[in-house]
């Protein structure tokens, strides 16, 4: 059975009263209407290995995210203390022993890039495992569902709240609750800007007003998409908004495992009576308990959907009906169409996780994730790049000799200040001047952490024999203690132009 | 819409008529949230129309009530940059030529001005690069006939070369030929007696016959060697650097007519520091003497 993605199936119709006479009407609503209602969602508190793992996944990136711009790291003197910063005013990303200058922002790419592909390689093994339990989005909708819960109670009773009329209690829960989420917002948006400033500073400056405008700025906004997203829009943003969902189909084969409804051994679903004989009928007993959790308002028994972001919330629901029933577990399960497929012809067959297309994505991390590790621990600890002068292209002196001018950028990547001696390699007997120095080596002291500029000529004695070429390669070669780059480039000495 | 209600059948959803290779278009209504976002955007743009100039006329255009204009923040702008150019000038006219080279913003300050100025003023006769050209001197090399050092480059840039100005730095080399000084056989002799004082091969007779012509007008100067004397202006007639030429016919061009270039007196067209700073830049880029 081939993987069905459809979002325009039609949808059970266990929602709401309100959803339900929308849906009466045509999908839609009414002809003619220019927008689609929400259709409200109360998802219900549900137990069970999938929700315990959730809780544990939610506290858990919550604590990393929370955590992560207070935690103090040493460095030398005058550089953040700060173990995770990026540090726009002063160009560079620390993170622990890792600082990045700009130039090194392939790095970010390669882990960019090694990021998407485990997301692929994640959907192919497992559906959309990142929507379900990793994705900020489902982790503040949950964490936003919590604490609506606290104050208007699970499902049926926020159900009953949001049909009653204005009152005091309604009123106080509703305010609350919207408080708090604009708390947590608030709070997600201030623990960013931590990533961005020393964080023990900032917060006192914060409050002084004495912050920067882009802190405040950045804060206003995370508070507002927070609280928009993971307390008004929540399915909506999964569903209209993120591109994944439309791309994810690609990643999905019928290997992949994915929250499946068994329709085999569930069907024929109906209601059963305790006592009933379970013969000729199907272990569905048609309770909605799978429809009535899930966060993002589908039946899953309609098939795979768009909507489903394979957060086994239902998978937790059934099984504690089928408990409840004294009929196997797993009647909604993590499971491929493949193997389904061949279950339900009474033929055995396994979960096949090794696959060509899981092979070909986790060989493409390796290579990237491979080539990006090469690169961060092999990067210089200085870098040098060259311009060369080109007007003048070259100078003759009044001896025949000719001098070439370069300017020099020296990179100390270190966190001390170093002295760097320069040479020019390439031309016998070239002499290196910069004004105050002249002779094989000059040397320059470049502060740490830092780019130093550097005007240096090149002068290669006259050639007697006349057999110089008018282009010589040749490189620059700083050194300073064990530090080392050079870079080559070319000297330029107007053979084919006397003057 | 004018075009017959048309139902698909799977979803139950109207089309909007449109079908391209059979693929029909379904019409399913946007989210709500989506339109209010919509509608936003219209709100915004009003209040921008509003807020911000934006529409045309014919004597001028809407200015909109925040009375925003982009000339007037660019003037402010340029009035605030005079204001930070004039610390850096204020510190270009206390420090000397050599401390502008030693303090390394000082002196990358003093290099942007100098570069801009060269470009503006110099790089007419002596190039972008300052490598000159025939008759024009060449900046970059180490050949000064007037002296190479910060204060000797500082001095030829404020008073010029044969300006008559006062202070102007003032050398003539005769016009032998012209001015019949010479007669047509001496000034050949000549020649070849200075393409010898290069190092270069020369008629050894003419060399000889000239000998005496040479000290006689050309050392005071020139010098007995030919080595020049930057006193006076006058070249070095031993190394590779030739300001008219170097082969025969232009150096018995230079003996017969005795060319000698004009710089302009720069003093009172710029003002002391930039004269400063275009002496830094051009010391510097010369590799400095
Ligand atoms: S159908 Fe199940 S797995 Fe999919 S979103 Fe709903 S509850 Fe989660
Ligand atoms: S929870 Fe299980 S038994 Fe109940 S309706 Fe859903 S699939 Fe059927």
């Amino acid at each position: 059975m081939p993987t069905v993605i459809d979002n325009t199936r039609p949808k059970s119709d266990a929602r709401s009263a309100v959803s339900a006479a929308a849906r009466a009407k045509g999908k839609g609503g009414p002809e003619g209407q220019l927008y689609k209602p929400r259709q409200p969602i109360y998802p219900k508190l549900v137990h069970g290995k999938w929700r315990a793992v959730k809780w544990a996944l939610l506290i858990f990136t919550l604590a990393v995210y929370y955590i992560t711009p207070w935690i103090r790291w040493h460095r030398p003197d005058g550089f953040p203390q700060q173990a995770a910063l990026v540090d726009f005013t002063g160009r560079r990303f620390y993170f622990f022993d890792i600082q990045l200058w700009p130039q090194e922002v392939y790095i970010f790419t390669g882990l960019l890039v090694m990021a998407a592909l485990a997301l692929f390689l994640v959907t192919a093994l497992f559906g959309r495992l990142w929507c379900g339990y990793a994705c900020p989005q489902t982790v503040w909708t949950d964490l936003y569902i919590v604490v609506e819960r606290l104050f208007e109670g699970d499902r049926n009773a926020r159900m009953r709240l949001d049909a009653a009329p204005l009152s005091f209690d309604k009123i106080w829960r509703k305010t609350g609750k919207h408080l708090v989420w604009l708390g947590i917002a608030f709070g997600t948006g201030g623990a960013w800007i931590f990533y961005f400033h020393d964080a023990p500073n900032l917060i006192r400056t914060f409050w002084t007003g004495d912050a920067p405008i882009t802190a405040y700025a950045s804060c206003f906004l995370l508070t507002c998409t927070t609280y928009i997203f993971a307390g008004w829009m929540r399915e909506q943003v999964c569903t209209y908004m993120c591109p994944w969902p439309r791309i994810q189909g690609a990643m999905l084969d019928d290997h992949s495992l994915q929250v499946t409804y068994l329709a085999y051994r569930g069907e024929t679903r109906g209601p059963h009576k305790k006592g009933q004989s379970w013969e000729g009928r199907g272990d569905c007993i048609d309770c909605h308990q799978c429809v009535v959790v899930c966060p993002m308002g589908i039946d899953i028994r309609d098939g795979a959907q768009m909507e489903c972001i394979n957060c086994g919330l239902c998978v937790d629901a059934c099984d504690e009906m089928m408990i409840k029933v004294g009929r196997p577990t797993g009647l909604i399960a993590y499971d491929s169409d493949y193997v389904v497929a061949a279950r339900s012809k009474g033929e055995k067959a396994v979960y096949k996780p090794i696959r060509s297309r899981t092979i070909y994505y986790a060989l493409a991390m390796s290579v990237v994730g491979g080539l990006t590790l090469w690169s961060l621990v092999t990067r210089p600890k200085a870098d040098l790049s060259v311009i060369r002068d080109r007007n003048p292209i070259f100078v003759r002196m009044h001896d025949g000799a000719v001098r070439d001018g370069y300017t020099l950028k020296i990179g100390n990547r270190t966190f001390e200040p170093r002295t760097f001696d320069i040479t020019f390699e390439g031309v016998p007997g070239a002499r290196l001047s910069q004004p105050g120095q002249t002779g094989r080596t000059v040397s320059v002291v470049v502060p740490a952490d830092q780019v130093a500029p550097l005007r240096v000529f090149v002068t290669a004695p006259p050639d007697l024999e006349g057999e110089r070429p008018a282009s010589v390669p040749g490189r620059f070669v700083i050194r300073s203690g064990d530090v080392r780059a050079e870079t080559k480039t070319v000297f330029l000495s107007g053979a084919a132009n006397p003057q | 819409m004018a075009h017959e209600k048309d139902t698909d059948e799977v979803t139950g959803v109207d089309t909007t008529g449109h079908e391209w290779d059979g693929i029909k278009e379904l019409d399913n209504p946007l989210p709500r949230w989506w339109l209010w976002v919509w509608y936003a955007s219209i709100a915004w743009s009003i209040g921008y129309w509003i807020l911000m100039p934006a529409w045309p006329g014919i004597h001028g255009y809407t200015k909109g009530l925040l009375h925003q204009s982009d000339r007037v923040e660019v003037s402010k702008q340029l009035t605030a940059l005079d204001i930070k150019r004039g610390e850096g000038a204020a510190q270009l006219r206390t420090a000397s030529l050599e401390q502008i080279e030693k303090d390394p913003k000082l002196n990358a300050y003093a290099q942007q001005v100098g570069q801009s100025v060269f470009g503006d003023n110099c790089a007419t006769c002596h190039g972008i690069g300052g490598t000159g050209g025939k008759g024009y001197a060449n900046l970059r090399d180490d050949v000064w006939l007037w002296g190479g050092k910060l204060e000797d480059i500082q001095y030829t840039i404020t008073h010029g070369v044969r300006t008559g100005a006062d202070g102007a730095r003032m050398s003539m080399m005769p016009a032998f030929g012209r001015d019949e000084m010479l007669q047509p056989a001496q000034i050949d002799d000549l020649t070849e007696y200075v393409v010898k004082l290069s190092n270069r091969p020369a008629d050894a007779a003419a060399v000889a016959r000239a000998q005496p012509l040479f000290e006689a007008q050309c050392s005071a100067c020139h010098g007995v060697e030919g080595k020049g004397m930057v006193e006076l202006g006058a070249p070095n007639l031993t190394d590779a650097d030739w300001l008219y030429g170097a082969d025969r016919t232009a150096i018995r061009g230079q003996i017969f007519s005795g060319n000698g270039g004009v710089m302009p007196t720069w003093q009172g067209r710029l003002s002391p520091e930039t004269i400063k700073a275009l002496a830094v830049y051009i010391h510097s880029n010369a590799g400095g003497q």
